[in-house]
Order: structure tokens, then C-alpha cells, then sequence
């Protein structure tokens, strides 16, 4: 049970979270509810291990590896953050079945990673699991849908869908997990990718298991996974007007589709107080006014110029997570926001459905207007998403050459710097790296969950999360199951 | 049906390349699991992680094993699967442990940090007697149940060994269970699954071996540990004596880049410095492993990541 104490005299009552599970790593949540409603919250990281620190003085190359560690759930997202920080660096020009190899590693991973998002870290929110561990203890006035649909034949039918698809999703994203590994020689932590390209040219037999299995995974999208999301969102209606937040988008771009780098499959950009802009890294500016962190000048720093002085005795502070600021605007990452900036062509399961079900006429993933920042719009955004990238995947396979040169050779700089842009699945990521005397000197990671779960930042706005939060129903404060929703709908 | 020694040790061996312990659809193995689990329920806990070893664990769910997994009741509390959260799921978990006091697995996946209190890992809060919020460390949590438990397992390099929060640079003073044992003078089984991650093999047979011995101690004696605390079953041998390319190494043929043929040694391949039977097993279905892709950066080891860094030179 959360810690839900008797109200102050204000009539507010707060509730802690702790931990808030089915996400990686270790987060709390607090929040403040009054007449039924969130109006206060606070995301708090409560886990440092130090990787910058460590990097430093190792060979340039050991990143790629090290990195990896930082998030088991999207570790190729951070080695191809840091490849490509490489390539900047030691001034490497991966050849184009390079990139193709790594856009089909990487794409399986983002297959993957949005399949067990939903169903094994969001999904336990609205479907019932059978009463033992561990789908038990849980709350008692859960609001699933068990619970939420009238008609007990129709109720048990629904959720028995959803959990069935849970069990199969365990081996559907199993196989998306060969499929990175048919060139990345193993998951989680691939070996295929490095500064120049990829390590394993494929060979017509191992694109051929590739196609094999990523039909599968197609299939699984297509049949179950998009109509499922579409399904419980048309459930829990109230979920679409739940969780706007900033309404603030940032992305870096994703999936270099030319070997300059210069077209993505989802592009970058930025979404501001209403506005289209163009993103440009040097707005972004990281602050650590409420975190475990000290600083040699007060005020947000670029990246280029990162600290990492972690102080968990810090007064005020409340989170090992920093706050990176974009002109100085929290920004919200992930599907939504690379969705949104992209506007792609919504599959035609969600054409569909979104007629049949919501009477909604929608081409583009625009279309969805406000619905799109809520719950419900980021399982969309992700689920839509997983579409595009499925299809992309199809397009790489017909696109990688057999037996042609995926790997160029480079030296080690004596100095130099470079930067990565890319998306984990859960958000835009960046690396940047410094070498000198052929080690890196300094190491800066701003990662997805950086962006998303962040804390206040020196000008007291609160991070997207925490933005998000506010407005949230909490109608039963000892079963606040809206908060965990809100929370995971972001994977953070 | 209950699973013998001998079958046990067979199914181990890597012998089917290709085929997991927990994919081989063995009645012997779903009865230690549904059986044992029964018996002595698991607890898995996190601390500096990255839960890579969670979702290798999940890359040994199978079409024939994963119904199973609804009946199975066995994870009792692990933090990236249960429905379960805040105070309910921490007081659940001690519940469990009191419940099964001397009689439960504990499996603790990444390490611990020991520096300021151990506040570079907290895992969750509870009320104290006064009702204040009191915040709950990995240092406090290990304290508390490791010695309440029939064994704990090290799931992972970073719990094993260390590993990467524990490396040089590291502020947080990450220590592996065997270093914070000794420290706390915990006098506990420990049985360690390193590898970053582990390969789902390992872990899912240390547990069937585990819970083989919980419901036969005679048929099924504690598997053999290596110093390293490792069961010889799944890392007795050296990797580069067990490799395909031995016979490169031995006549000097080396791949000059990853793209090229030949023994990796020259690229910084870690397996003459490594014992795991990867090369055997097989990684993710048998699909690939590490060598036959790039190299091996030893992640099984306790000495990984420091020791066999830089990855990219030869030894």
C-alpha cells in the first residue's frame, strides 16, 4: 500500500511511492492529492553509479561496452549513442551496409523494447494476472479491467485477451532479442557494434533467420499489439485526458537513413510553447539545482562542459537524476515526442480502429490533437510507433547487401571530441566524449530518463513527469493506481 | 517426475547446442521448478544494476514453459515484474522472508554501494514504529534478509563480482556480495551466477539445481563451486580451450579486423582469461555468441571490467 497519510490541515494528503516498479531502475514518486486530484508531485531517482567517472582515462573504444550497462532494457540505444560519438570523434565514415546493419540491430531492440514496455511493465495497471506471485499482492480497488467493464462475460473476455497476449508477448519479444543478436552476437549487451560500423557482415542464411523471425514479430504487432492498445484505450476513455503535461517535445532524430546522416527514419525537432522549431544542441543546458549533484558555478551547463559531482547530503536536492532544459523548457521525450515531431502516417489498424472505436477520423498521428499527451496517447504514440519501425525494418532488409564490407578501421585520436544524437526507445539520448592523449578525458551521457523524470530544476519547474502528474485523479488515495499508470505510460 | 542427477548434469552440458536448460521441455525440470519454488520461494532484489540480467532471464521463457509461469508460484518480489508497488510490495516481501525464514532464495542483482550509508541505493521506503518515512538502502536490505535466507545468489558480475559500479573512477564505494559479506560478517551460502548478463542457462540451472537439492538433498548435493564461488557446472572450462577457433590460434591464423576470418586474440579477444562455456551454449537461442561476432571481454569475471581493459588490445 502506498503511505497514505491523514489529511493536513490544508487538505492535502500526500502519498509516497516507493518503489514504483516495472521500470528500470529505482524511482519514488510523491505527490500531493487534494479533493481527488494530484497538484503537487516529485520524481525522485534514488540510484548513482557513476559512469561518467568511470569512463574516464579508459581507451575511447571501451565505451561502447560500458555504456551498455547503463540500462539492460535499451542497451543498444547507448551503444549506438556512443559508436556514433566515435565515428564523430576519431572522424570514421561507416560504409552503407555498416549503417543498414546497425539500423536492423538497433530496430529489433526498439521491437523489443516497446513489446515489453507494454505489455510486461505497463500492462499489469489495467489487466488482472491470476492471483499468485508475481501478479499478487495488488490493489485492492484496482480499477482493471475486470473492474471497469460492466457486463462480467464481456469483462472476463477482455482480460483474458490482454492476458494471454502478455504470455505471448514474453516470447515475441524473446525473438526480437535473436534478431538483434543475429548480427549483435548476443543480447542484452551486443558486441556488433563499434567506432566504423558493425562487426559481423551478414550472410544471405543469417538475413534470411532475420526475415524469419521478424515476420513473426510483424504479425504480433500488427494482430494483437496495436488492436490491444486501441482496445483498452476505448476502455479507459478518461485515460486520454489524463496527463498532458508540458505539452513541450524534443527530438534528436533516429535511424540515419543516408550515410551522410542527414535523413532519419524519425527526424529531429522540437515542439515549444505551440511552435515547430529546429533542434539545435546548443539550447540544451542541464541544471542540478534539486539534485544529489555539486557544481563548480551555480546555473545550467552544456554538455560540453558537463559535471558529475555526485552529494547525496545535498540540501533541497531530492533526485540523482539532473535536469536537462531545452531554452531552458522541460521537455518531454520518447514515442510521444518523436511521434509528434515526425507526424509519420498512423498504420492502417489505427485508422481503422480509431474510427470504429472513437469515431475518429485520423491520418497522421497530429490528428489525435490533445488526446495524443496522455496515458492513453503515449501507449499509442509507442504501440503506433512500433508500427513504423516494423515497417522500416522490411525496408532495411530488402536495403543490407550479403558479404558487403560492414566495418572500417580507425585510429585513436590523440584529442578530439564528438557527439552522438540518437532515440532509446524510451527517448532522446546524447553522448558526448572528449579524448585526450588518446583516453577520454571527460564523458557526458543525457539520457531519456534525464529528460523525462527529472526533478525541479534552478527555476523551480518541475520535469515532465512531474508536470504530468498534476491534474491526475487519484479518487481512492489508498489505491492510487493513476499515478503508476501516468508514470510507466512514459517508460522512464 | 522428479529429475535425477545424472539427467540434471546432461541437460546442463550444453551437449544440444542450441537448446536451453528451461527450453528443453523436461518433466524433471518443470517438477523442481513448480515443486521446489513451493518450497523455498524466491526474492529478487536489485540494487546497482542495470536489470540486464532480469531480461536475459526472460530470453529463457519458451512457448512450452511459459504457461507454467501462471501456476509457478515462485518470484515472490522482484521489482521489474510484479504488479505490486510502494509499501505494499516491500511489505509483502518481508512478510515472505519471516514466513520463509531459512527457507528462501535470495537473488540479488547488482551491487551494493557502501559509501555515505549507502545512500547511492535506495530501494524503496517504509514507515518506521513512529510512522516516519524511512527510507530503505540496498546496504540495509541485504543486512536484513541475506541472513535470513537458505542461500543467496550473486545474479550477475555486478552482485558476483562487482563489476561495473564497482570499477576504478566509482564514487559509491559498490561492493560485490562476497565483499560485503566478509565486511558485515554475514556467514551465509553464497552462490555465484556472474556475467554481464548471465546467460539464462546459468541462472535457470543454478535455481533448478537449487530447488533439486531443496526437495532431494541426497539425489541432488549442492552443485561443485569453483573459488570464485561459480557452480563448475556452466563455468568450469576456459573459454579459448573450448572455442571453434582454437585451431586458427594454434596456427596463427588472426583476423586482422572484426570483418576478417581468424582467431580474435589479436583484436583483444578475453577468452584465454575467461571460463564460461559460451562457445558451447551459445547466446540467445543459439543464434550467436560474442566471439563469433567480435570478441570476448571476459564479463564473467572478477576481475571485469578492469582487468580486461582496455577490450580492444590483445592480452
Amino acid at each position: 500500500m502506498s503511505q497514505a497519510a491523514t489529511p493536513a490541515a490544508d487538505g492535502k494528503v500526500k502519498i509516497a511511492i516507493d518503489p514504483l516498479t516495472r521500470v528500470e531502475g529505482h524511482l519514488k514518486i510523491e505527490v500531493e492529492v487534494k479533493d481527488g486530484v494530484v497538484v503537487d508531485a516529485k520524481c525522485s531517482g534514488g540510484m548513482f553509479r557513476g559512469f561518467e567517472q568511470i569512463l574516464r582515462g579508459r581507451d575511447p573504444r571501451d565505451s561502447s561496452q560500458i555504456v551498455q550497462r547503463i540500462c539492460g532494457v535499451c542497451p543498444t540505444a547507448h551503444c549506438t549513442a556512443s559508436v556514433m560519438a566515435q565515428d564523430d570523434a576519431f572522424g570514421v565514415k561507416v560504409t552503407t551496409n555498416g549503417r543498414i546493419t546497425r539500423n536492423l540491430i538497433f530496430g529489433a531492440n526498439y521491437l523489443q523494447s516497446h513489446i515489453l514496455h507494454f505489455y510486461h511493465l505497463a500492462a499489469l495497471d489495467y489487466v488482472k494476472g491470476p492471483d499468485v506471485s508475481p501478479f499478487v499482492p495488488r490493489y485492492a480497488n484496482a480499477d482493471l479491467l475486470t473492474d471497469r467493464i460492466k457486463d462480467p462475460a464481456k469483462a472476463e473476455a477482455t482480460n483474458t485477451y490482454g492476458l494471454n497476449q502478455y504470455l505471448k508477448a514474453l516470447e515475441i519479444r524473446r525473438i526480437c532479442h535473436e534478431m538483434v543478436a543475429m548480427f549483435g552476437g548476443r543480447m542484452p549487451h551486443v558486441q556488433g557494434m563499434v567506432v566504423g560500423g558493425a562487426t559481423e557482415i551478414p550472410t544471405a542464411d543469417k538475413v534470411a533467420e532475420y526475415a524469419a523471425r521478424f515476420k513473426e514479430v510483424q504479425k504480433f504487432v500488427v494482430e494483437e499489439y496495436l488492436p490491444l492498445v486501441y482496445t483498452l484505450g476505448s476502455v479507459y476513455t478518461d485515460l486520454f485526458e489524463t496527463g498532458i503535461g508540458w505539452k513541450n517535445v524534443i527530438a534528436f532524430g533516429v535511424f540515419p537513413e543516408d550515410d551522410d546522416s542527414k535523413t532519419f527514419l524519425l527526424k529531429p525537432g522540437v515542439y515549444i510553447d505551440g511552435k515547430d522549431e529546429a533542434f539545435d544542441p546548443q539550447l540544451i543546458k542541464e541544471y542540478v539545482g534539486h539534485s544529489f549533484f555539486d557544481q563548480s558555478a551555480p546555473g545550467g551547463l552544456h554538455y560540453t562542459a558537463g559535471e558529475t559531482n555526485p552529494n547525496p547530503d545535498k540540501a533541497g536536492a531530492y533526485s540523482f537524476v539532473k535536469s536537462p532544459r531545452y531554452k531552458d523548457k522541460a521537455c518531454e521525450v520518447g514515442p510521444l515526442a518523436r511521434m509528434w515531431v515526425d507526424n509519420p502516417e498512423l498504420s492502417p489498424v489505427g485508422k481503422k480502429l480509431l474510427k470504429d472505436l472513437y469515431g475518429i477520423e485520423a491520418k497522421n498521428f497530429r490528428d489525435l490533437g490533445d488526446k495524443a499527451f496522455s496515458i492513453m496517447g503515449r501507449h499509442v504514440a509507442r504501440a503506433e510507433e512500433t508500427w513504423v519501425t516494423a515497417v522500416a525494418v522490411e525496408k532495411w532488409l530488402k536495403q543490407v547487401q550479403p558479404g558487403a564490407e560492414t566495418y572500417v578501421a580507425s585510429e585513436i585520436p590523440d584529442a578530439a571530441e564528438g557527439t552522438g544524437f540518437t532515440e532509446a526507445p524510451r527517448g532522446a539520448l546524447l553522448h558526448y566524449l572528449k579524448i585526450k592523449d588518446k583516453k577520454i578525458d571527460n564523458y557526458q551521457v543525457v539520457s531519456a530518463t534525464l529528460w523525462n523524470a527529472n526533478p525541479r530544476d534552478d527555476m523551480g519547474q518541475r520535469g515532465p513527469i512531474e508536470e504530468s502528474l498534476i491534474g491526475v485523479p487519484v479518487p481512492d488515495i489508498k489505491n492510487p493506481v493513476n499515478i503508476g499508470r501516468l508514470v510507466r505510460s512514459y517508460d522512464p | 517426475m522428479s529429475l535425477s542427477r545424472r539427467e540434471f548434469v546432461k541437460l546442463c552440458s550444453a551437449g544440444v547446442a542450441g537448446l536451453g536448460i528451461s527450453q528443453i521441455y523436461h518433466p524433471g525440470i518443470l517438477h523442481a521448478m513448480t515443486e521446489g519454488a513451493k518450497k523455498a520461494p524466491v526474492i529478487w532484489v536489485q540494487g546497482q544494476g542495470c536489470t540486464g540480467c532480469s531480461v536475459s532471464l526472460l530470453n529463457a521463457v519458451h512457448p512450452r514453459i511459459k504457461e507454467i509461469l501462471l501456476d509457478v508460484i515462485s518470484l515472490e518480489y522482484h521489482p521489474t515484474v510484479m504488479a505490486s508497488e510502494g509499501e505494499m510490495a516491500l511489505e509483502h516481501m518481508y512478510a515472505i522472508a519471516e514466513k520463509f525464514k531459512g527457507n528462501f532464495f535470495l537473488l540479488v542483482e547488482g551491487s551494493i554501494p557502501t559509501a555515505k550509508e549507502g545512500r547511492y541505493c535506495i530501494v524503496g521506503e517504509t514507515l518506521d514504529a513512529k510512522g516516519q518515512h524511512h527510507e530503505v538502502s540496498m546496504m540495509e536490505l541485504i543486512r536484513d534478509l541475506a541472513p535470513k535466507s537458505l542461500a543467496t545468489v550473486g545474479i550477475g558480475t555486478c552482485s558476483a563480482y562487482g563489476g561495473i559500479p564497482a570499477a576504478a573512477g566509482n564514487v559509491t564505494g559498490a561492493k560485490s556480495l562476497r565483499d560485503f559479506f566478509a565486511d558485515e560478517k554475514i556467514d551465509k551460502l553464497l552462490v555465484n551466477v556472474p556475467g554481464c548478463p548471465p546467460h539464462p542457462d546459468w541462472m535457470v540451472g543454478t535455481l533448478v539445481a537449487a530447488w533439486s537439492h531443496v526437495l532431494n538433498p541426497t539425489e541432488h548435493p549442492l552443485p561443485d563451486l569453483d573459488d570464485d564461488g561459480r557452480p563448475m557446472l556452466f563455468f568450469g572450462e576456459n573459454l579459448h580451450e573450448t572455442c571453434p577457433y582454437l585451431d586458427q590460434y594454434d596456427n596463427s591464423e588472426f583476423s586482422e579486423t572484426f570483418t576478417k576470418p581468424g582467431c580474435k586474440a589479436e583484436l583483444g579477444c578475453k577468452g584465454p582469461s575467461t571460463y564460461a562455456d559460451c562457445a558451447k551454449r551459445r547466446w540467445n537461442n543459439g543464434i550467436n555468441w560474442c566471439v563469433e561476432n567480435a570478441v570476448c571481454i571476459g564479463c564473467v569475471e572478477p576481475d571485469f571490467p578492469d582487468g580486461k581493459s582496455p577490450f580492444y588490445v590483445a592480452e
